[in-house]
């Protein structure tokens, strides 16, 4: 069977995309934050949320092959069709990072070659490039923008070597989504139990890969906003945030293609299933969020506390509203069995909290990268439309490129039966 | 009914009848011990009783008679806490998150390893009581009324929240493990002819009839159990982690301690059930229950827990740098080169470098390298924890006060006495319990056994 990318949809998205569109225009015009921050905050928010779905999506991917999990082989070409976004997220995500290292945005406080120098030659001061040294030459005086804490980080938080993790990371998760679904479409043909034992192996390089880049690109990309900050978690909490963000769209997307039809394969045991997953790891969510406030909150080292601080001041009620609306919903809602086989509990609780987990990365980036009082207006919504758009339209592409079941999975039939 | 695909490995091998699952699993209950189980038993019982008097002369005498200090005030006491609870994490784990991960694997294994889990909670609890020094004051810890003068519990503190966690649980890991038992005691009850033991095990059976209606329930409430269990295991281990994270003591302030921990409790627990399992499997003859396959998938799942910790230790050791505060980074490189680098070298050897052998199939599914990796892994893990307590203690923010930990021997004795407590209690379970969830493994007969899943390949092939 396949999938039909219908003439609607596809004018639908669109609008959406020249919504986006719009919306970039107007609001880098009436944008009058510093060198543009909240446009270019936009941008990343709305990059790495749904660079984040299709990476989580590779992520489930991979582990479905390692765990020899069956239940969910009538889902994985849709899965997959999540995963093939990912070249258009890293794309958005190198634009925003070239944008950054051009100096067209401050996002990152570290990238400004200013804050590293304890000392600038007075009489170049005010002009558009001042000169910066390290040590105290005639003429010199103390450089007020000299920071001693990112000085200290500068092995690790440099241009060079930040471009070179990015690329890194970018390019071999990258090579990982087109390889298993190269992989998948070749099963097709070819099949047999081959592909699949080996699919085992190449999804533990990639999880081993994962267990490490997840965490330093979520340094690298997020935490450094907050350039003085660090947290031992944040790494882990930003990866749970990934992972529920693909499964509240996994959900989402499924339930809509079986709606139309799309996916007759697909019973109500693996609805359950799906929606166990978004319930389960909308609390590993919760788990890692509390953790690290609690802790910090605890002990209130001033060095820590700042992120939160800042946070609680002057974002007060969403900051606290994300965290019981992702908890509390599926919490309450999908608790129960039969919840979690009502259509309309779960895109209920599944479209709030996809909203509350795009506002947790809202969270992570705008209070560092912009500041200042909540800015929630027609730039965010059109922009994150448009990237909404943009996601639609390349996932639904990319699943009407394939048959939208898989054959010669050797746990195909398994999958099929399942019931619980 | 069930279909399984045909490239999975069987769970059951040779050529069983529901019989003979019934007979394979009553051997131990109704026969003799033989001579390796009363050898075992006695060298068990002798280190219980040299720790018992250890802990009587400690009590006697008070906690002086332990190597701490006013600089490092917890040393083994905690370290050992710390790791008998991280052992009793593998058993609720097998049994609550892997029956919601339909896992089916985990029949051959939960029974004992819930059996350790709970054993292990009891010796960690030895810890804090006796910890206290006036072991009959332990009551305080409880939220009482205020007729004992002013005192009260401190409900900001990590440690009260440990007596909630720890007790909830304990009883919760209990009634799961004895609901999953009372089947088995009534099969055993209807097999066993002498009187006493038919008495016994009728009692302790509550009088199942195994009609449908009783099996429902049971397995309704095994899910229940196994919901309110799964975070519970998390719960544990995460409190636990809080009675360093939520100080300021550099290498014990750190919020990706709960998560980590929760890793490194699993990591450990199913260490402590492969030592004790490859055991069993010999002497008990389960070979056929606990099969190689078994092995390897504790393996796996060691190795993926052990490199779980090997991120943690790694991020914490960067973002020590990272973080540019002089005291976390010194922390961490006095962990590495300082007095204790030893410490920490065997925790890191132990526990992220030595599983990643398990990358080979060849010795992941070898029996003897894996009993030699879990006891690497065991004392591994309680190096991590010797490593966090000590060394962040021993050198505090007056050098002044610098010192290092000597334990005596009531330290040792007590540590040892423990283990034996713990094996005397496990050399008993395996000798009077039903070993292998008898009756849950019946289930899975037909669809995982190997002669079953041989026919009905061949029924395909014709």
């Amino acid at each position: 069977m396949e999938f039909v990318f219908s003439k609607r949809a596809k004018i639908l998205f669109s609008v959406l995309m020249i919504i986006g569109v719009i919306a970039m225009i107007v609001g880098f015009m009436n944008d009058h934050s510093n060198h543009h921050g909240r446009f270019w905050a936009n941008i990343l928010t709305n990059g790495f949320f749904f660079f984040a779905i299709s990476l989580g999506g590779l992520f489930f991917l991979a582990l479905q092959y390692a765990t020899e999990a069956s239940y969910m082989v009538v889902l994985k070409r849709i899965i997959e069709s999540i995963t093939q976004y990912i070249f258009v997220g890293a794309t958005v995500l190198i634009i925003f990072f070239i944008a950054a290292s051009a100096h067209w945005n401050h996002i990152y406080h570290w990238m400004d070659n200013a804050v590293y120098h304890e000392y600038v030659m007075e009489s170049t001061i005010g002009t558009d490039h001042p000169e910066y040294v390290d040590e105290m030459v005639e003429g010199a005086i103390d450089n007020e923008h000299y920071d001693k804490i990112i000085d200290g980080k500068s092995a690790y938080l440099n241009l060079p070597f930040f471009w070179i993790r990015t690329l890194l990371y970018l390019g071999v998760w990258c090579f990982f989504a087109y390889f298993f679904r190269k992989r998948s479409l070749m099963e097709d043909e070819i099949g047999g139990t081959k592909i699949h034992l080996k699919n085992m192996g190449y999804a533990a390089i990639f999880l081993v890969f994962f267990a490490f880049t997840s965490s330093t690109a979520a340094w690298d990309w997020i935490m450094s906003i907050d350039t003085h900050w660090f947290s031992t978690l944040f790494g882990w909490y930003v990866f749970s945030g990934i992972w529920v963000s693909f499964m509240i769209f996994l959900v989402l997307f499924t339930i809509w293609l079986r709606g139309r039809g799309f996916v007759p394969f697909v019973n109500d045991s693996h609805i359950h299933d799906i929606g166990k997953w978004m319930f389960a790891i909308s609390f590993l969510w919760t788990y890692l969020w509390f953790s690290q406030f609690m802790l910090i909150w605890y002990s209130d080292i001033p060095e820590e506390v700042t992120y939160y601080v800042q946070r609680i001041t002057e974002y007060k009620g969403l900051f606290f509203g994300i965290f019981f609306t992702n908890f509390v919903f599926p919490m309450v809602i999908l608790m129960s069995r039969d919840a979690k086989r009502t259509i309309g509990y779960l895109i209920f609780v599944g479209v709030v909290i996809f909203f509350g987990h795009w506002l947790d990365v809202y969270m992570m980036i705008f209070p560092g990268g912009v500041g200042g009082e909540l800015h929630i207006g027609f730039m965010e919504i059109g922009m994150f439309l448009g990237f909404l758009g943009l996601f639609l339209y390349t996932v639904f592409n990319s699943l009407s490129k394939a048959p939208i079941l898989v054959k010669n999975h050797p746990f195909l039939e398994e999958s099929k039966h399942l019931h619980i | 009914m069930h279909q399984e695909a045909a490239i999975r490995e069987p769970l059951i091998l040779g050529e069983k009848t529901y019989g003979q699952i019934t007979e394979d699993v009553m051997q131990p209950v109704v026969g003799k011990a033989n001579r390796s189980w009363w050898i075992a038993f006695g060298i068990s019982a002798v280190m219980a009783l040299w720790g018992i008097g250890c802990i009587l002369y400690l009590l006697g005498t008070g906690v002086g008679t332990w190597g701490l200090n006013k600089t490092v005030g917890w040393a083994w006491d905690i370290t050992n806490f710390v790791w008998w609870v991280g052992i009793g994490h593998a058993g609720t784990l097998i049994s609550a998150v892997l029956l919601l991960f339909r896992q089916k694997w985990r029949m051959a294994i939960n029974r004992s390893a819930e059996a350790m889990t709970i054993f292990a909670v009891m010796m960690a609890a030895v810890w804090p009581g006796i910890h206290m020094g006036r072991i009959w004051l332990a009551y305080f810890v409880f939220p009482l009324p205020n007729q004992f003068g002013s005192l009260w519990v401190n409900f900001n503190s990590p440690l009260l929240w440990d007596v909630f966690a720890i007790s909830t649980y304990f009883s919760v890991s209990l009634v799961f493990w004895y609901i999953g038992l009372i089947p088995d005691f009534a099969t055993i009850r209807d097999k066993v002819t002498q009187t006493v033991p038919k008495k016994v095990y009728s009692l302790l059976s509550f009088g199942w009839t195994g009609n449908a209606k009783a099996w429902n329930r049971f397995e309704e409430i095994s899910l229940v159990l196994a919901g309110l269990a799964t975070p519970l295991v998390f719960s544990v281990h995460s409190i636990v982690s809080m009675d360093f994270a939520t100080s300021v003591i550099p290498g014990w302030h750190t919020t990706i301690f709960p998560p980590y921990f929760v890793s490194g409790a699993v990591f450990s627990g199913f260490a402590m059930v492969q030592t004790l399992l490859i055991i069993m499997r010999k002497v008990m003859h389960l070979e056929n229950y606990i099969t190689i396959k078994h092995i390897e998938y504790m393996n796996i799942v060691i190795i993926v827990t052990g490199s779980i910790v090997g991120v943690a230790y790694l991020t914490e050791l960067f973002i020590s740098w990272y973080s540019g505060v002089e005291y976390e980074s010194y922390a961490f490189l006095n962990r590495a080169t300082g007095p204790y680098w030893w410490s920490y070298w065997a925790m890191m050897t132990c526990n992220v470098i030595s599983p990643q052998v398990f990358w080979f199939k060849k010795l992941r599914t070898n029996i003897m390298f894996t009993f030699f990796m879990s006891i690497i892994v065991n004392i591994g893990m309680w190096f991590e924890r010797f490593v966090i307590i000590v060394t962040s203690l021993h050198r505090d923010y007056l050098p002044s006060s610098w010192t290092m930990f000597h334990p005596t021997y009531v330290d040792i004795g007590c540590f040892i006495g423990t283990i034996g407590i713990f094996f005397v209690l496990f050399l008993l379970f395996a000798r009077f319990f039903p070993v292998l969830p008898l009756n849950e493994l019946k289930t899975i007969l037909k669809s995982s056994g190997e002669q079953y899943k041989k026919n009905s390949e061949d029924a395909t092939q014709h």
